[in-house]
This record gives C-alpha cells, sequence and structure tokens, in this order.
C-alpha cells in the first residue's frame, strides 16, 4: 500500500523564496497571510490529507463507483465519511469569499491544498475539485440572488457542483452541441439534452448536486457564439433555501475508465429539467471559461501530484529493496545485496523525477501568485500584467505539467520493477490516474494549440515579452555569481531556443499554419523546460543565498543546488533537439497521404 | 471546572530517528517535530469535556524551546482556550516539568489536570505521577475512559491484568492511554481562529524553577541490529538447541 507525506517543507520554501508569497500585503485577502498561518494550515492540511485520503485511494481504486437500477450513484466506501470530515474541516471553503462563509485565503494557498489533495486521492479530490470550479463561475457572472441562494451551500460542501460541456458528439468543438434550453412561463427555462464525461455527475456524497450545463436557446446560431449557461439542480430549491423535487436530471450510466476510478464520470441525461440562466444569454462560454482556465492549472497540479506522490514511494523502495551491487563495489558491505538506489539508472529515474516535481511545484506556486494578483492587486497595470503572464503559462502549466507528471510516474513505477506494475503497489494507479490529466480539459495536443496558436501572441505579446525579460532579468542577476553558472549559461541557451522558436513560429506559422500545428507540441515542451529552468534559477539563488548566510538546514539548500545542477545538464539541454523538431515544419509530419494511413 | 493540559513538542512519528554521529543524543535539527501523540489525546479528551459541558476553559502548557508555540497553537487550533509557554532550551526533565507544572497549577486551580501517559521521544512515564506526588493530588494513570462526577472523576485504567475503574477526589491527575479518544484534525476555522488566541509567555525562572538537568547522558547508540534466526525440524531439535544455548537446563 502506497503511503503519501505532504511536502509542506518544500512548499513553504517555495511559497517565500519563489512566489514571493509574503511580498503581497498590498493586495487584498493578503493582509493576515503569515508565514506561521501558512504553516500551521499547511501543516494540519497535509495531515488531513495524508491521514485521511490517501488510505482510500487504493481501495477507491479497487473498488470504483456503483451505479445502481434506480439511477443513484455511490463513490467508494468511505469517501462519503471523509468527504464529510473535509467539509467539517472547512477544508472545501479555503479560498471561497468570507461573504459566503469561506476563509478567503488566496488562491495560492489554494493551489497547494489542491497538490496535497490530488497526490493523496485525485479521484476523491475531483469531488469538492469541480465544486469549487462551478462555484467560481457562479461568484464572478451570478447575480446577487443567485449567489445568495447557490454559494453558501456549496461553500460548506452540503451541495457540490459540476461542469457540463460535453456532448456525444462533441468536446471540443463546443459550437456543435445541441442541448437545448426552452423558456418557461416563470423565467426558468427547460434543459433538453445528453452530457457525457461528466466528472461528480451524480453521487452520495452532498445532498444536492448542482449542475452548470451549456445549452442553446431557440434561434441561437449553430455557433460558440449561441451557447448560454444553465444552472440546473439536482434537487429544485425552494426559496427558503429548502429542497425540493427532484429535477428531471439522472445518470444513464458511469463510465469504465483507465483510472480516477474513485470518481464517477457520468452520462447525464437532461429531459426538460428546470435550468437557470447564469449571466448573459449566449455568453456561455466565455463563463464556463472562467471555470476553465482554473481548472487547467488544477489540472496541471494534478500532473504535479500524481508525479510527487509516486516519487515519494519510489525512493522509499529504492533505499529499501535490496538487488545486486553497486557498480564501483559494495556499498552496503554486511547486507547480501546493495540498495537499489546505489545505481545510476534508478538515480537518474529519481533524480528526473525530483527534478520535474521540485520545480514543477515552483512553476505551479509562482503562477498561482499571477492568479491572485490578477484578480485582486490594486494597480490595475499590476493585475494586467500578471493576467498577461499566467495566461501565457496556463497551457504550459496543463499541458506540460501533465506530459510531464506522467512520465515521471511511469517512470518511478519502473523503479519497483515488476512490483511497480502488480497492483497493491499502487504504482501503476499513480500512473493510471495520471494519465487524464492529459487529455481532459482539453487535450494538451489542443493546451500546444492554445499556447501558439493564441497565447504567445495574444496582445501583441506582451505577456510573453513580459516573460522573456523576467527570465533575461533573473539570469542577469545570476550572472555575477560563478557558482551559478552551472545553470545560467544552459537556461540561456534554453531561453535562446525558445527565443528562436517563436521567431520561427512568426516566420512560419503564419503562411503555413500546419507549420504552427505540427511543431506545438515541441514547442510547449521547449518552453516548458525553460520555465523550469527559470524556477530552478530562483531556488538555486535562494538556496545559495541560504548558505553563504548559515542556514540552520544546509541539507534542504545543498539538496536544491544539486538538484539544479542535474536538471541543468540532463534536461535542459533537450531544448536544442526540440527546437530542430519544431523547425523541420509541418511537411515531414503531413507528407503521407491521408489514403495511405 | 478547568482543565489543564501539558504538551510537549516531540519528533514527529513519522520520522525515522537517526543517532548523532557524537552518540550525545539524536539527531533534532531540521526534523520534522509534532506534538507528543498521548498529548494530542490529552487535548482532545480536554476539549469534549468542555464540549460536553463539564470544563468551562482549556489552558495548555508546554516547556522547551522557541517552537513549543508551534504545539500550542496546534492545541489552540484543535480547540483549547489559551496557551502557557514556560521557554527554556535546556533538556527538560521529568522531575523539573513536574515541578513547573506544580507552580502553574497552584497559578491556575484547575480541577482536572490531563498528561500524555508519557511523551514519545524518552519514554519516560513519570511526569504526570511526579506532579500527583508534588500537588498531593489523586492520580488515575493510562486511562481509557475519563468520566467526571461532581467533585469525583472515575478514570478507567488500561492494567496488566484487564481495567480497573477508580475513582479520584477532585482536583486530580488524569494519564492518557492510547484507546481513550482519537484526536481531532483540526478544522481551518479554528486553525484560523487559533492566531488570536493568547499565549502567555514564561520562563522557568517566573516559578521559581531550576531546570538545570540532573542527568549526564553518557551515550547514545542505536539498538543492536537483530541477529538472523535458525529454524528447527521439530520440538526435540528446538529443546536440544535451547539446552546447547544455556537457556533450559
Amino acid at each position: 500500500m502506497p503511503f503519501y507525506r505532504a511536502p509542506v517543507k518544500d512548499t513553504l520554501f517555495v511559497l517565500e523564496a519563489v512566489a514571493g508569497l509574503y511580498n503581497q500585503s498590498h493586495v487584498p485577502g493578503f493582509e493576515a497571510v503569515s508565514p506561521d498561518l501558512v504553516e500551521a494550515v499547511l501543516n494540519e492540511g497535509g495531515k488531513f490529507c495524508a491521514e485521511v485520503l490517501a488510505p482510500l485511494n487504493l481501495p477507491g481504486d479497487q473498488q470504483g463507483c456503483t451505479r445502481h437500477p434506480d439511477g443513484s450513484v455511490t463513490a467508494p466506501d468511505g469517501f462519503k465519511a471523509a468527504y464529510k470530515a473535509f467539509c467539517d474541516g472547512g477544508w472545501g471553503g479555503l479560498i471561497a469569499s468570507e461573504h459566503h462563509g469561506g476563509q478567503g485565503l488566496p488562491y495560492t494557498i489554494g493551489a497547494v491544498m489542491q497538490e496535497f489533495i490530488a497526490a493523496s486521492n485525485m479521484a476523491f479530490g475531483m469531488y469538492p475539485g469541480l465544486s469549487e470550479g462551478a462555484q467560481a463561475a457562479i461568484e464572478v457572472v451570478g447575480s446577487p440572488e443567485q449567489k445568495a441562494k447557490w454559494l453558501p451551500n456549496m461553500v460548506q460542501g452540503r451541495w457540490t457542483g459540476t461542469m457540463n460541456l460535453t456532448e456525444p458528439h462533441c468536446g471540443t468543438d463546443l459550437g456543435l452541441i445541441r442541448t437545448r434550453a426552452e423558456p418557461n412561463a416563470d423565467g426558468s427555462y427547460a434543459i433538453t439534452g445528453t452530457k457525457i464525461f461528466i466528472s461528480a455527475g451524480e453521487h452520495d456524497l452532498s445532498e444536492n448536486i448542482i449542475h452548470l450545463v451549456l445549452a442553446k436557446t431557440p434561434g441561437a446560431p449553430d455557433s460558440v457564439k449561441g451557447i448560454s449557461l444553465f444552472i440546473v439542480p439536482k434537487f429544485i430549491v425552494h426559496d427558503d433555501g429548502s429542497l425540493g423535487a427532484r429535477n428531471a436530471v439522472s445518470c444513464g450510466s458511469i463510465e469504465h475508465k483507465m483510472g480516477i476510478h474513485g470518481n464517477a464520470t457520468c452520462v447525464m441525461n437532461y429531459d426538460g429539467a428546470t435550468g437557470y440562466m447564469l449571466g448573459e444569454e449566449m455568453k456561455g462560454l466565455a463563463a464556463m471559461f472562467i471555470m476553465m482556465n482554473a481548472a487547467r492549472l488544477g489540472v496541471g497540479i494534478q500532473g504535479l501530484a500524481q508525479a510527487d506522490a509516486a516519487y515519494q514511494n519510489a525512493v522509499e523502495y529504492a533505499k529499501g529493496r535490496l538487488q545486486g551491487r553497486s557498480l564501483t563495489g559494495p556499498k552496503n558491505p554486511e547486507g547480501k545485496a546493495d540498495p537499489i538506489i546505489v545505481h545510476p539508472d534508478v538515480r537518474r529515474m529519481l533524480m528526473d523525477a525530483r527534478a520535474f516535481t521540485e520545480a514543477m511545484r515552483a512553476l505551479v506556486l509562482w503562477g498561482a501568485i499571477r492568479v491572485d494578483l490578477s484578480r485582486k492587486a490594486p494597480d490595475a497595470a499590476e493585475r494586467e500584467m500578471a493576467d498577461n503572464l499566467i495566461s501565457l503559462l496556463t497551457p504550459v502549466i496543463k499541458g506540460y505539467g501533465t506530459d510531464r507528471g506522467y512520465e515521471v510516474a511511469t517512470n518511478c513505477q519502473q523503479v519497483l520493477g515488476g512490483h511497480g506494475y502488480i497492483a497493491e503497489w499502487g504504482m501503476e494507479q499513480f500512473v493510471r490516474d495520471a494519465r487524464i490529466a492529459m487529455i481532459y480539459e482539453g487535450t494538451n495536443g489542443i493546451q500546444a494549440l492554445d499556447l501558439v496558436g493564441r497565447k504567445l501572441g495574444a496582445k501583441g505579446g506582451r505577456g510573453t515579452q513580459a516573460w522573456l525579460s523576467l527570465v533575461g532579468s533573473d539570469l542577469a542577476a545570476a550572472a555575477a555569481d560563478d557558482r551559478l553558472a552551472f545553470l545560467t549559461a544552459p537556461l540561456g541557451k534554453a531561453l535562446a531556443d525558445v527565443q528562436a522558436g517563436i521567431m520561427w513560429l512568426l516566420q512560419n506559422g503564419m503562411a503555413n499554419p500546419d507549420n504552427a500545428g505540427a511543431g506545438a507540441t515541441a514547442f510547449m515542451r521547449m518552453l516548458g523546460h525553460a520555465a523550469l529552468g527559470h524556477m530552478w534559477l530562483k531556488m538555486a539563488m535562494a538556496s545559495q543565498a541560504a548558505l553563504d548566510a548559515g542556514t540552520t538546514d544546509p541539507d534542504f539548500h545543498t539538496a536544491k543546488l544539486i538538484t539544479a545542477r542535474y536538471f541543468a545538464a540532463r534536461v535542459l539541454p533537450e531544448t536544442a533537439s526540440l527546437r530542430a523538431q519544431l523547425e523541420a515544419g509541418a511537411d515531414v509530419v503531413m507528407a503521407l497521404p491521408e489514403a495511405m494511413f | 471546572m478547568k482543565v489543564l493540559v501539558p504538551v510537549k513538542r516531540v519528533v514527529d512519528y513519522n520520522v525515522k530517528v537517526r543517532v548523532k554521529s557524537d552518540q550525545t543524543g539524536v539527531e533534532l535539527a531540521n526534523i520534522k517535530m509534532s506534538m507528543n501523540p498521548f498529548d494530542e489525546i490529552a487535548v482532545e479528551e480536554a476539549i469534549r469535556l468542555k464540549e460536553k459541558g463539564i470544563a468551562t476553559e482549556v489552558v495548555v502548557v508546554s516547556i522547551g524551546v522557541q517552537q513549543c508555540t508551534e504545539t500550542l497553537r496546534t492545541a489552540l487550533a484543535m480547540g483549547a482556550d489559551r496557551g502557557i509557554l514556560v521557554q527554556t532550551d535546556v533538556t527538560t526533565e521529568s522531575l523539573a516539568v513536574a515541578k513547573v507544572l506544580a507552580k502553574i497549577a497552584a497559578e491556575e486551580a484547575p480541577g482536572l489536570i490531563i498528561l500524555g501517559k508519557q511523551a514519545i521521544d524518552d519514554d519516560a512515564n513519570q511526569t504526570g505521577q511526579m506532579l500527583a506526588g508534588l500537588l498531593g493530588w489523586a492520580q488515575g494513570t493510562f486511562a481509557s475512559k475519563v468520566d467526571p462526577q461532581g467533585d469525583t472523576v472515575n478514570v478507567t485504567r488500561e492494567i496488566d491484568g484487564g481495567l480497573e475503574t477508580v475513582a479520584l477526589k477532585l482536583p486530580a491527575i488524569v494519564t492518557t492511554d492510547l484507546r481513550l479518544n482519537e484526536p481531532r484534525y483540526a478544522s481551518l476555522p479554528n486553525i484560523m481562529k487559533a492566531k488570536s488566541k493568547p499565549i502567555a509567555n514564561k520562563t522557568p525562572a517566573d516559578y521559581g524553577v531550576d531546570m538545570t538537568p540532573r542527568l549526564t547522558t553518557l551515550k547514545v547508540t542505536e539498538p543492536a541490529k537483530r541477529q538472523a534466526g535458525i529454524k528447527v525440524k521439530s520440538v526435540d531439535e528446538l529443546v536440544a538447541k535451547l539446552k546447547e544455548m544455556g537457556a533450559v537446563a
């Protein structure tokens, strides 16, 4: 049975040294955010995840969800009690506004908890996670009456929320949706249609389920410009807040899938169900994107989380498993064999893993601070700058973060050899659970297209310019310190590859958009490597400074520098080959005629 | 009735403890520290007494380094009302701790002092007993049930032969065993509230107690590695082996 320990110490370091959490007191909601409070919240939250959620991960995977003949769905044993404990602990209201019963803490702290929750039990975490996304959409586009009616119970966790976009014939291309919304006499709508792949669509954890559903009103155009968003509750809610009749929405079936077995992925049938328009008519997609951008960051965090959970267990195994002798002579002479962590190829997989997880955590939290700033900074220019940066990095965090998260999880599975393939060790579950993160909330191919097609050039490329100059100025600041040359030199090269890649895309993507499409994934990975390299630079500078100042924890900071060195030497150079892939253009990708496949 | 709960900051139970290379003790630097698990049970019991309307106030006290404040905050986040930190950098020995606690008890006049039966670092299992001796109060150690009734408290104790219930006159000392309760997880709202709960900063000198250690640690070593066993095929062979080893005559 795998274990999990929340990486509180590393997170506290990143929050302070990289994300700058404690330098934001000018931003509303950050005044009370002190290091001791954050430490207390993360310690207690991490403990809850490790002791309550993690032990349910493997059994939840093995049991899965059950749909009963009456259409009701039950989550795996223990999930309901754990969900109640989660809500009683107030964890669902971490970032929700105090006005609706939340704690009003920064999104950044919420992002940390998302990681801990997803690493301990990804399938469980999706129930409150989807609900948080639905709350965000109601919070931003809902009327005051709608917020008062729906949010307090959702913040408390008594009700959960879902996102209903996908239909059997369309997922990525939402202009094709067929679900209809016919106006009723009382101002509500009758929603009719079928939605598929609805995570947490039906379950027994909460008293009510609030579905946010994309549908078309009569006469709306057949494109994304004709889509509206509706609130469709499982149970009708009376004005006094009490629950009324069962609405005409039901779960037709649950999917049998590769991973996240503990989360019910539902086919939802709407048969004239009562719905209430959320936001403006035909502006549904914009409202849904409020959820989607946050959800994409959340999915990137899942990639990080599965990688870290797998890494922790791989390290434990590699230190304890005695097998063979070190190539350079016995390291455990009194034992019958050496622990496998002495073998360079095992080290390679473990170093790849930690070089990714530590920097990815930094990138996620550095990005999360931009989310907070984009929402709440008092100065408009600061809000805009933060928004430009996080818009650029969202597809990178989602696409690159989950591609690499999956690679790392599968490498950590490899460390266990045959046992990695056996269910009871839990490693194959991390791999299976990580796999979906590359697919949902927009496949990683879509993320790469979003990056090269929209985000790079958005607002005249302001976000791109801002990011390039931030990395450039950190490189310049570190240039004086020869001890960091091991990192500044390769990062400078990687950054040059990214810049050359952007130039190539500008010159070749316009004339033939397939050039951008064919190179998008390589470019996203290149940018991702450079973004993590930037995070390693920030961490290496902070750790070198801590060592120079005579830190009381030299091991921690020394390990950071050693891992930074690994990343610089073994990961960053890949940008050169990625650039070559990009610059090979569309022809080599598209040359084979369709009929010859 | 006021309830006093002493809490100790110890190496987290998940940490694999290592002996320092100079054999003067175990490695504590940069190691995750937490509240002694038995003390968590004591805090939980006190909070439950308050929730039942039996206790009016739960006061937690920790004696040790400045970082014991974090341990107190954990107890406050669980639901205790206020904390007292008695700051000292010296090694805390049971008797000195009991003396400080006796002074605090005199000041605070609690009806009940609930302690963990032992701390998982040195496993001394004596502070509660010494405190009872110094105060001249009744003691119910290794409690698996605590049931206050007016001016007495019934304490069910886990003893070798089973369970024993003693009725103690209040004020009294209770030390907790593992099965007394299952401590709660601090809720997020309570963690936020704990920030503003008061913690009084004191020193041993404030209580007139000299905490200078009286014990000298000569050497700390890891337990000897377990030797591989041998398999025997029959009872006769087993008896023969035991005789050979001199274990039986």
